[in-house]
């Protein structure tokens, strides 16, 4: 049974559903619509636990595979190992919440609910691509359904954030599909099972006067990370984040947050790292000195913001650059850190952009002075929000602990400054987190708007509810997921190191 | 000349003979009123000689001499001119009736101009390439002026007229040194001299006026300055048959010269082309920006789009030609999308052709906004729609060939020009609704639109796989390689 297909291709033809047979501007036809994203995104769910069922954590090479001949020199090859399935299961996971969140919109219903659908089958693409360039088609292809969701739900300055999101990305993206051209010029092939075994070249190259060590590896290297790191997003590409995270609307923030922004640290872990391993110890000072800045830099940008929103953009910036860290550490700790900072990531940002939006609905506004008292009126979301808070913040216990913990122990055996860096950015990040929480939570109720504010509702509680089990369970008990993505990292890491030292000894060989 | 010669130029045969009895027709039944028939007529008639063409027996025929040469590659480039011809003329019935213009020399001059680019892409020789282009553009400078009372139709007719002769002068005296240089008009022997003696000066002098006559064809810059003013002034259906059948001519006429008389000598003509295609893609995509007038605004995007085509071209290869036909293919299916649209836009029964007027189109015809949505998203090279994958080749075979600057420059270019097709995709969605288009699409544009919005938009997703064009241009391309 083709059972990535379907859930890969279950959203789409919901999507396709609720397009041509729900129609009308009636609030019935809004509810259906609703109904409707909320089942196919369920079932999509409940499918991928299949997924999870049928998976052998110990066979590292890939599962589920389908294949079928596609375009001229390519092939429709999907596929789960250790490092996919985690996100597959995360963007499944993550999206019957956010329709849920969802149900407060009120306009062009049936086109929002059809554009996270299409968007999910992209997301799930990106993670179970395993030919090059359908990869490219659904990240590149996610841009035109986030495009329209900024563009007509966002808020005031949509349009602006909605192009400097679209423009960014697309440019990122574009040089990388020059180097995949280029390497399927090489290496005569699209499939990435085959392109990880194929050894790029690495010899130092001429261009244009200049010498560049690494070679190939390292101008293919670097094409790729023009694209992942704008999606990452990491220092000085990041400034398309904080715009397009606040104007999206509450589910479109989601989205962007816990699986847009996880594209990225796949992609270094599905190209960059296993395929160009030389030019990614050339250039892991260079990474690191990125991360560090992001960590420390978005952290202290991120104590100054007005804006709820923005905050917990910037916050995001300076999570990520934990799992840039962690990836290119390289070693056991890092990368196990950066997968697993990726899921509890995913958990906490989608938690905390909704608990924005919870209170956004009730007061329009997300300016952190509007704010203030809200635990005497709003107890339960008070506590929710602390725990979110906490795990932001990285407290042991929840999820968010476990992974920079474990990022910043690979960093160290490599690099103790960047190690320090980012220690240092985990208080700063304790600052900002709690500062936010004193000043939106506790204090007086001085606004005449709060007095009355209520609680939260069951449905929000339900949104939160699975958010709090995944981050509590994974915080307590790490093996959950690291048990599905410790022998693939394990595998990933072998293969890198063994590349390594074919290309030093090949090296050393010339020199003799 | 024997009656085999007459079996292989068959097609062009029957659509001349059928021009002239349409003509006949016309003449005689006076006053205009079979004009309707007549252009359905054509239209069939061509779309039945594409199928034909498809069915037909396949392989290599050459006639009078080698001056006429049908091959896979004229095929691929006969079928996509026939049918988006055919497309076209089909389209342009209610418009041209709508707006008075609806006389039978239309359908007749069409099929003239089709029976030029069909001998243009078959071309064998110099004299065939210019006899083909020149049939082409006689009856396209006429149909540029169509709408005889109008000062900017007849303008731009005029404009077109002007230019054209010159750009005709300066491939004629590139043609003429050729000749001189390698005493031969055809193109087996001038690549027999160019194999033998290496390209010498003459010979190049004679090569860059060549081009510069093509690249005019095809309006790449920097010889576009005709295409914003004549897509502008001309009527609207015929703007839309500007940018699909000759434009793909043309590119394919590009090819048959480059490849088939100089393809030795590639490093003689390929920095020509980068240019060319460099500066068309640039100057496509920023010039775009600026403007207002959905027409003009095609006419920029056609100039870059032919930029992306000719970084196909530039590589030189068979990968580089059949990315060539790839990428006219999909671009014509995608402007006979946007055509079968824009040839609808009235308000108040008047054509307008504003940007602006499609604010607010999601709310008043949401399928339509989402079929255009699709196109632009297309034309922006989105994967995973058809646009994606016409540059997917282009750049390709231009790596391959050791041209990754050039597609890196290219990659540069489509960011820059994604900026435009997003700003419709967002006046159409996102604006405040203006003063609503008239509610009004004639069935065959709703079919067409319809029929390439899903083309572009799902045909290349695994299950359809492009229809298997891409093997049948991989084909075409080798078939021009092996002469």
């Amino acid at each position: 049974m083709p059972l990535i297909s379907l859930v890969l291709w279950l959203p789409a033809i919901g999507a396709l559903i609720l397009i041509y047979g729900v129609k009308g501007d009636t609030p019935q036809a809004h509810e259906n619509a609703r109904w409707a994203a909320m089942w196919a995104t369920s079932a999509t769910f409940v499918i991928s636990l299949f997924l999870l069922f049928g998976f052998d954590a110990r066979d590292t090479g890939f599962q589920f595979v389908e294949e079928y001949q596609w375009l001229e020199g390519l092939t429709y090859k999907v596929g789960v190992d250790g490092l996919s399935l985690p996100f597959v299961l995360l963007t499944t996971f993550i999206m019957p919440l956010v329709i849920y969140a969802s149900w407060g919109v009120t306009t062009r219903v049936q086109e929002y609910m059809a554009s996270f659908l299409v968007l999910e089958t992209l997301m799930i693409g990106v993670f179970v691509s395993l030919d090059m360039i359908l990869f490219y088609l659904f990240f590149e292809g996610g841009l035109i359904p986030m495009f329209l969701i900024i563009g007509v739900w966002g808020g005031k300055d949509r349009i602006y954030a909605a192009f400097k999101f679209f423009l960014y990305t697309l440019l990122g993206s574009l040089l990388m599909l020059v180097a995949m051209v280029a390497m399927f010029a090489e290496a005569g092939t699209t499939d990435i099972v085959q392109l990880l075994r194929h050894t790029f070249p690495s010899e130092t190259l001429t261009v244009a006067g200049f010498q560049i060590a690494g070679g190939m590896q390292t101008l293919l290297w670097l094409a790729f990370f023009a694209s992942f790191a704008v999606k990452m997003p990491m220092w000085p590409v990041h400034t398309w984040l904080p715009d397009a995270h606040v104007q999206a609307p509450t589910g479109g923030s989601m989205v962007l947050a816990a699986i847009l922004l996880k594209m990225g640290g796949y992609g270094f872990l599905r190209f960059s790292l296993p395929m160009f391993p030389v030019a990614s110890e050339l250039l892991t000072n260079f990474v690191f000195v990125l991360s560090c800045i992001a960590i420390v830099y978005g952290s202290l940008v991120a104590m100054m913001q007005e804006d709820i929103k923005k905050l917990i953009a910037y916050s995001s910036v300076a999570h990520m650059g934990f799992v840039t860290l962690g990836i290119f550490a390289a070693n056991r700790q890092g990368v196990d850190g950066a997968m697993f900072q990726m899921i509890s990531h995913g958990f906490i940002s989608a938690a905390l952009f909704f608990a924005v939006g919870v209170v956004y609905d009730r007061t329009h506004t997300r300016e952190i002075r509007a704010y203030g008292g809200l635990v005497t009126r709003m107890p339960v979301y008070a506590l929710i929000f602390m725990l979110f808070t906490m795990g932001n913040v990285g407290l042991p216990g929840t999820s968010g602990f476990v992974g920079e913990f474990l990022s910043m122990m690979g960093a160290f055996q490599v690099n103790t400054w960047a190690a320090f860096f980012a220690a240092t950015g985990v208080i700063l990040s304790a600052a900002y987190a709690l500062w936010l929480y004193k000043r939106v939570i506790f204090g007086e109720i001085v606004r005449v708007e709060l007095r009355d504010i209520r609680d939260v509702t069951p449905r929000e509680i339900a949104v939160f509810a699975p958010l709090i089990v995944g981050t509590l369970a994974l915080g307590v008990y790490p093996s959950l997921a690291t048990d599905i993505f410790g022998p693939s990292v394990a595998a990933l890491l072998e293969s890198v190191e063994a590349q390594r030292a074919a290309a030093d000894a090949a090296t050393t060989f010339a020199q003799n | 000349m024997g009656p085999g010669d007459l079996s292989v130029i068959l097609p062009e045969l029957l659509l001349a003979v059928s021009a002239m009895g349409f003509l006949m027709i016309g003449a005689f039944t006076g006053e205009d009123r079979q004009a309707g028939n007549l252009t359905f007529a054509t239209a069939g008639v061509m779309a039945a000689l594409g199928l034909v063409l498809i069915l037909g027996e396949s392989g290599r025929h050459v006639a009078f001499n080698g001056s006429f040469v049908m091959d896979e590659f004229a095929r691929f480039a006969k079928v996509m001119i026939l049918w988006s011809s055919a497309a076209m003329l089909a389209l342009s019935r209610d418009y041209m009736e709508r707006r008075g213009l609806l006389r039978f020399e239309f359908p007749v001059l069409i099929a003239l101009a089709t029976v030029g680019m069909m001998i243009m892409v078959s071309a064998g020789d110099l004299m065939a390439l210019y006899l083909g282009l020149e049939l082409q553009s006689l009856a396209l400078y006429v149909i540029a002026a169509f709408r005889r009372d109008g000062v900017k139709s007849t303008e731009a007719g005029l404009k077109y007229f002007i230019l054209g002769a010159l750009s005709s002068g300066l491939l004629l005296y590139g043609a003429s040194l050729v000749y001189g240089f390698s005493g031969s008009v055809r193109f087996d022997s001038i690549a027999a001299v160019v194999q033998a003696e290496g390209v010498s000066v003459g010979l190049t002098f004679g090569l860059v006026f060549l081009c510069a006559g093509l690249a005019f064809k095809i309006s790449a810059a920097p010889f576009h300055m005709w295409t914003p003013d004549v897509y502008e002034g001309s009527p609207t259906a015929v703007t839309g048959f500007f940018a699909t059948a000759p434009k793909a001519a043309a590119g394919v006429l590009f090819a048959r010269v480059l490849y088939e008389g100089f393809g030795d000598a590639v490093e003689a003509w390929r920095q020509i082309v980068v240019f060319i295609a460099i500066l068309s893609m640039f100057w496509g995509s920023v010039a775009a920006i600026g403007q207002t007038n959905l027409k003009r605004l095609m006419a920029y995007s056609s100039i870059g789009h032919m930029g992306f085509a000719l970084v196909g071209l530039a590589a030189g290869t068979a990968a580089g030609a059949s990315g060539l036909l790839i990428y006219l293919a999909i671009y014509a299916v995608m402007n006979v999308g946007v055509f079968a649209f824009m040839l609808s836009m009235e308000r108040d029964g008047r054509p307008v052709v504003e940007i602006s007027d499609l604010a607010g189109l999601h709310k008043t015809r949401p399928g339509v906004a989402l079929a255009l949505g699709a196109l632009m998203f297309s034309l922006t090279g989105i994967p995973p729609l058809a646009g994606f994958f016409a540059k997917y080749y282009v750049f390709l075979a231009a790596v391959e060939a050791g041209l990754a600057p050039l597609a890196i420059a290219g990659a540069v270019a489509s960011v820059i020009g994604a900026f435009y097709y997003l700003r419709i995709v967002k006046i159409m969605y996102v604006d405040p609704e203006g003063e609503p288009l008239d509610d009004r699409l004639p069935g065959l544009n709703s079919a067409a639109l319809a029929v390439c919005a899903l083309i572009v938009g799902l045909g290349w997703l695994p299950i359809f796989s492009g229809f298997g064009v891409t093997d049948v241009g991989a084909a075409a391309a080798q078939a021009l390689m092996a002469r």
